[in-house]
């Protein structure tokens, strides 16, 4: 970084004086000192020369009103995007001026804001959460625990929340489960991850920031291993149990895995860092979650990525609908990394094969390895984790979920972040290269009313309402069949599309957007379009892309307003389908029965409460559409402490 | 020998002294290099220069002063603020509207997102202090926008947001540069 130029050592022949050489033999002693006096003389100059270049080079002045605004600041502030903080490529800078379509700022009053807190989603009664945390199940009870700041509804000052759920939708907040009160976290409680041990324990490892901000990971267990809500949680004694290896730097070494066992009978981790931009994932062998061998080599790495945080490392089975412990391996078996990129704040995944004599893994596309293909969620979504839950042979999914809007509306409505419903994971037998991704059977539990509605067609360029009461809580099913004829006639060009790039709904196409408007008023000020959009290549082939389209989905200025979504393999005879969960200002989203999915934050003004509505929406230029699709009102999760009382649940 | 060892001394002491002037280029060049990847160069190499902190210091640090002058500049904005709203029966509603509104987003920036921010550089998980730096720049901006018609406040919004900007860049260069 510093930029000195090191000094090279002028020859002798260079200003040295004339009656030196010849008497070097005779008199070593005069032309040493010669040469000393000249180098030193070259040195002093090139010194002077060079620092005179570099002073006071690019120093601005202020101006005459004292403030730095540059002789550009006539212009209207532009903002930077939402983007890089709340997880999304930073594609476009929206340029607000007050005097620009209908962009005003809106302040938040508390009826809009209450509206926002979610029903049947997870989330603290107030203040801050990030990432899902050492999830199990437990004598009884599915544990959730999370990265929590008790004091505000910003990031910081983390510990461990906790809570507990029978079936993964109605939770019981418990108290804190762990704090910053050792040397060794106490600049963080952060995330880490259960490991069920064969005779029924449970041993749980996190990352720790310590006095000096050195990340570490530390060994906790349960405080009383009989009680099923594992209210109390112990830190070893010797803790940390883990340090940054050498090579490794002090800020990129955090998120330990659940481990799983090897054909020697040792546990197994997995912990995401980065050598110079290249992102790893370090692998360690363990008897007793004490002491740990660094295996020599990675678990896998791929340059570019960046810091790998939040690494999930699981087996998924090609042939089987349920879920695999993590230890499981073999020949029917394929197994997953995941890693969250702090660079791009998305998660990843890949398909490959585990070699576990070295402790190795091998993407089964290197096109599509980890960080330069698939996402598990193409919206909102970071930090996610997966495990094993042996009461239902399934294997589920976690993921944070941020806000979009301001900080200031945060503070102001006191609360930050939801999770996403918990999804099963399954390998895409039909694709080979997808995960499918779907919303837990129990959530069904919450449904209310259903509505059906059979073939409904849709005409190019049109809206058509669909009555189902109040629509800021629904689960719906849709399924959807465009006019055959009009994907033949078609003509294709060559034109890429992606959702982000493309105007959204209002770019039209000759095959879509089409599909639902949900959190819309009925004027359709405010709208948040759910879709598909076929395009067609000029070789005739279609590509459907699935996208979630967020620029009219507030009159408020200071929101996300990105286009979300990506392309989703639909095969030869299925039909197009949609799962949306509504659930106030997140919508979650699910194509193809979960091979594409997105989740996104929406932060209506008008479209809230009974002025909420839903549509099914036309914009295509050449095709018809028809609908077929199952709606639900869903009830409340009643998210709430776990009561005093032990007898009521 | 003795004279030899005196000079080679004298040479050495001298080498270094003419030196300093390299090295404080060497991390001028630092700065310039650092403010470069930001969206207002001049802004940058200001904020950074005039803090004598920033001498020697690592990109890290670049990035701590950057964010130090955020909070300053947004102290003095809210002070402005809290000036302005002291006129009172002068003021008309829609302005004390929006001052009082632009009076929260400040208090979000110097309360939420500066901490937020030095946490996160403090223990290097950067994707919170980009968020909080980001988000700054959104508040000034939002305040910006709560004027109907003439902003008081024009100038100083600019200027924060422009900081937060800058502090949000060198944050991403800290992220995806691979040392530090």
């Amino acid at each position: 970084m510093v930029d000195t130029r090191p000094f090279l050592p002028v020859s002798s022949h260079a200003g040295s004086d004339p009656t030196g050489p010849s008497e070097n033999r005779r008199k070593p002693m005069k032309l040493q000192l010669s040469i000393f006096f000249v180098l030193l003389t070259v040195g002093f100059f090139a010194a002077l020369l060079t620092s005179n270049n570099g002073s006071d080079n690019g120093f601005v002045k202020e101006n005459e009103h004292g403030s730095l605004a540059s002789p550009s600041s006539e212009k209207q502030l532009r903002p930077v995007s939402r983007g890089p903080a709340v997880g999304v490529s930073e594609k476009s800078n929206r340029f607000f001026a007050k005097d620009n379509e209908n962009q005003l700022a809106y302040p938040w009053n508390n009826s809009m804001l209450s509206w926002q807190r979610t029903a049947f989603h997870f989330q603290p009664e107030k203040n801050w959460m990030n990432d899902p945390n050492g999830p199990l199940f437990y004598k009884g009870w599915y544990h959730f625990f999370y990265q929590y700041n008790p004091h505000a509804a910003v990031w910081g000052d983390i510990v461990w929340g906790h809570a507990v759920s029978k079936d993964l939708i109605h939770w019981l907040h418990l108290p804190l489960a762990m704090v910053a009160d050792q040397w060794y976290d106490k600049n963080g409680v952060w995330t880490g991850s259960a490991t069920i041990l064969p005779d029924g324990k449970v041993v749980m490892l996190y990352t720790g920031s310590t006095t000096e901000n050195v990340q570490v990971q530390n060994l906790a267990y349960p405080a009383d291993h009989s009680d099923p809500l594992l209210i109390n949680w112990v830190k070893y004694s010797g803790n940390p149990v883990l340090v940054p290896p050498p090579g490794i730097l002090d800020k990129d070494f955090r998120d330990p895995t659940t481990a799983w066992l090897t054909s020697e009978g040792k546990w197994r981790i997995t912990i995401g860092s980065k050598i110079n931009k290249t992102g790893i994932a370090l692998v360690y062998d363990t008897k007793d979650f004490i002491n740990y061998e660094l295996l020599d080599g990675v678990l896998h790495a791929v340059p570019g990525t960046g810091m790998w945080e939040c690494v999930d490392f699981f087996p998924v089975s090609k042939t089987e609908e349920n879920g695999l412990d993590t230890s499981v391996n073999g020949p029917s078996v394929k197994h997953v990394v995941k890693a969250s990129l702090d660079d791009d704040r998305h998660d990843y995944y890949s398909i490959g094969t585990y070699h576990e004599k070295n402790g190795t893994w091998i993407p089964d596309e290197p096109k599509i390895d980890v960080g330069i293909g698939l996402r598990y969620d193409y919206g909102i979504y970071y930090a996610a984790k997966t495990f094993y839950d042996q009461n239902k042979n399934r294997r589920v999914l976690w993921g944070w979920i941020g806000e979009s809007d301001s900080e200031a509306a945060d503070m102001q409505k006191g609360w930050a972040s939801v999770q996403s419903i918990p999804r099963t994971i399954l390998f895409d037998k039909k694709i080979g290269t997808h995960l499918l991704q779907w919303p837990v059977e129990e959530i069904e539990s919450l449904r209310l009313k259903s509505y059906e509605f059979n073939q409904v067609k849709v005409q190019a360029g049109s809206v058509v309402p669909l009555d189902v009461g109040p629509a800021t809580q629904l689960d719906i099913i849709a399924e959807f069949e465009i006019d055959k004829e009009a994907l033949e006639k078609t003509t294709g060009s060559n034109v890429t599309f992606s959702c982000s790039s493309s105007g959204g709904t209002i770019e039209r196409g000759a095959l879509g957007p089409f599909g639902l408007l949900v959190l819309a008023d009925d004027s359709l000020s405010e709208q948040t379009p759910v879709y598909f959009y076929i395009a067609k290549g000029s070789d005739g082939k279609l590509k459907t892309f699935f996208c979630n389209d967020q620029s009219r989905s507030s009159v408020a200025s200071d929101v996300n307003k990105r286009i979300y979504g990506n392309l989703v393999p639909v095969l030869e005879g299925e039909k197009l389908s949609l799962r949306v969960l509504v659930d106030h200002s997140i919508v979650e989203s699910f194509a193809q029965g979960g091979r594409t999915v997105i989740t996104s934050r929406v932060y209506p003004t008008k479209a809230i409460y009974g002025a909420a509505k839903l549509f099914l929406f036309n914009n295509a230029t050449e095709a018809s559409v028809s609908a077929s699709l199952r709606i639900w009102q869903m009830n409340s999760a009643f998210i709430r402490p776990y009561p005093n009382n032990k007898e009521s649940q | 020998m003795k004279n030899l060892i005196v000079i080679i001394f004298a040479f050495l002491v001298c080498q270094a002294n003419a030196f300093r002037p390299i090295l404080l280029l060497g991390n001028q060049n630092l700065i310039e290099r650092t403010c470069k990847q930001t969206p207002f160069y001049d802004l940058c190499i200001w904020s950074l220069k005039s803090n004598p902190e920033s001498r020697d210091a690592s990109v890290k640090k670049l990035a701590q002063i950057m964010v130090d002058s955020l909070k300053t500049k947004a102290t003095e904005t809210l002070d402005l603020i809290d000036e302005l709203l002291q006129d009172g029966l002068a003021l008309d509603p829609e302005m004390q509207k929006a001052l009082t509104s632009c009076a929260e987003r400040y208090n979000v920036i110097i309360r939420g997102d500066v901490p937020e921010i030095n946490e996160a550089l403090k223990t290097g998980d950067y994707k919170f202090a980009a968020k909080g730096a980001n988000d700054a720049a959104i508040e000034a901006n939002s305040c910006e926008i709560e004027f109907p018609t003439k902003s008081p406040l024009t100038d100083m919004n600019k200027v924060v947001h422009d900081v937060s900007v800058v502090a949000a860049s060198i944050v991403k260069i800290i992220q995806t540069k691979f040392s530090f």
